[in-house]
């Protein structure tokens, strides 16, 4: 249960842009997550709300998650393949020695600000 | 959309804590003073583990202890009675883990210029702790026995980030269907340069060489 920690840190960081650009009130803020990041989006989106609408800045503002798909390379064959449906091992040639080469994101995009 | 601006961030939500970590890890460098962030599930032996140890080296190394918890104080007043060490109790707030910023805040409760070691006992959890840099010099994490030897392959960034990892509670092992060559290789895949301890907080078997373990890791960091 990391997502309301996961949240303090986007509401800072989104004060933080806020503030240096002058904005009043946030509408909306568009998060990158990887499918292998170990954030539940629908977590996420719960703690989301219970905290932003603590901030005058953030009350009522939408998070949405887009999901970025996690891909894995294989060290040995040079491959590329899903993560989630083959995990660690690689599918064309079993061997073990992947490494993941994205999808393990929980980045900010960008904010809409109103 | 009138009066709506876009603005582009994309920053990952981990980038200011690592970057708070590395300037606490600098000023630790400079201070010498090594700092230790010692992660583990709920009952591992955190706690029993560091009193065995600090009772073996508290005369060689200034230490002090942080103990990070959800709420109480019951671990930092145990450690204090059992090795007279200073130790302070952080509350995490609720929160799963610590950052960079409460592991600042802790540091500053203590009289860092007469130390030469300070243990974070983190909170107990292989998540969430892992994912946030303390700023710490090294991590080490104990996995005991009873938790099983397919812990690493279930928690894999855990024992990914960890520089050593301690295996505890070794005693009872005749009591479980432990196999501590299959957790050694289960480590080995997630962490090829991971190093590896057993132990036994209960009877000690080990714990010296943990203790030898920290001497070398605080002479190095003060060089």
């Amino acid at each position: 249960m990391h997502e309301l920690g996961i949240v303090f840190y986007i509401i800072k960081e989104v004060k933080a842009v806020a503030e240096a650009n002058h904005v009043g009130h946030v509408a909306k803020v568009v998060m990158h997550i990887g499918e292998v990041s170990t954030v539940v989006p629908d977590y996420l989106t719960d703690c989301w709300r219970w905290a932003a609408d603590k901030e005058e800045l953030l009350r009522g503002c939408e998070l949405q998650v887009i999901t970025t798909e996690a891909v894995t390379v294989c060290k040995a064959c040079g491959k590329e393949y899903a993560t989630v449906a083959h995990g660690r091992t690689c599918p064309f040639c079993q061997s073990g020695d992947t490494v993941l080469l994205r999808g393990n994101e929980v980045e900010i995009k960008e904010i809409e600000a109103e | 959309m009138d009066g709506v601006k876009i603005i582009e961030i994309k920053k990952s939500v981990f980038e200011s804590n690592d970057r708070e970590a590395d300037a606490l890890r600098r000023e630790l460098k400079q201070k010498g003073v090594f700092l230790l962030n010692l992660m583990s599930s709920p009952g591992s032996g955190k706690t029993s583990t560091l009193i065995r140890t600090i009772n073996l080296i508290k005369n060689k190394l200034h230490t002090a202890v942080m103990e990070a918890d959800i709420d109480s104080d019951v671990d930092a007043v145990k450690i204090k009675a059992e090795t007279g060490v200073e130790s302070i109790q952080l509350h995490t707030g609720g929160m799963c883990h610590l950052d960079a910023e409460m592991t600042r805040q802790g540091l500053d409760g203590l009289n860092l210029k007469d130390l030469d070691l300070v243990i974070l006992e983190n909170v107990g959890n292989l998540v969430c702790p892992a994912e946030f840099d303390t700023g710490s010099c090294k991590n080490a994490m104990i996995l005991s026995v009873p938790e099983g030897d397919d812990k690493p392959l279930k928690y894999p960034l855990m024992f990914s980030v960890c520089d050593l990892v301690l295996i505890n509670k070794m005693d009872v092992q005749p009591y479980f269907d432990f196999d501590l060559e299959k957790c050694r290789q289960n480590i080995l895949r997630r962490n090829p340069k991971a190093q590896m301890i057993p132990i036994s907080a209960k009877t000690g078997e080990g714990v010296e060489v943990f203790a030898q373990w920290l001497t070398d890791e605080v002479r190095d960091w003060k060089k």
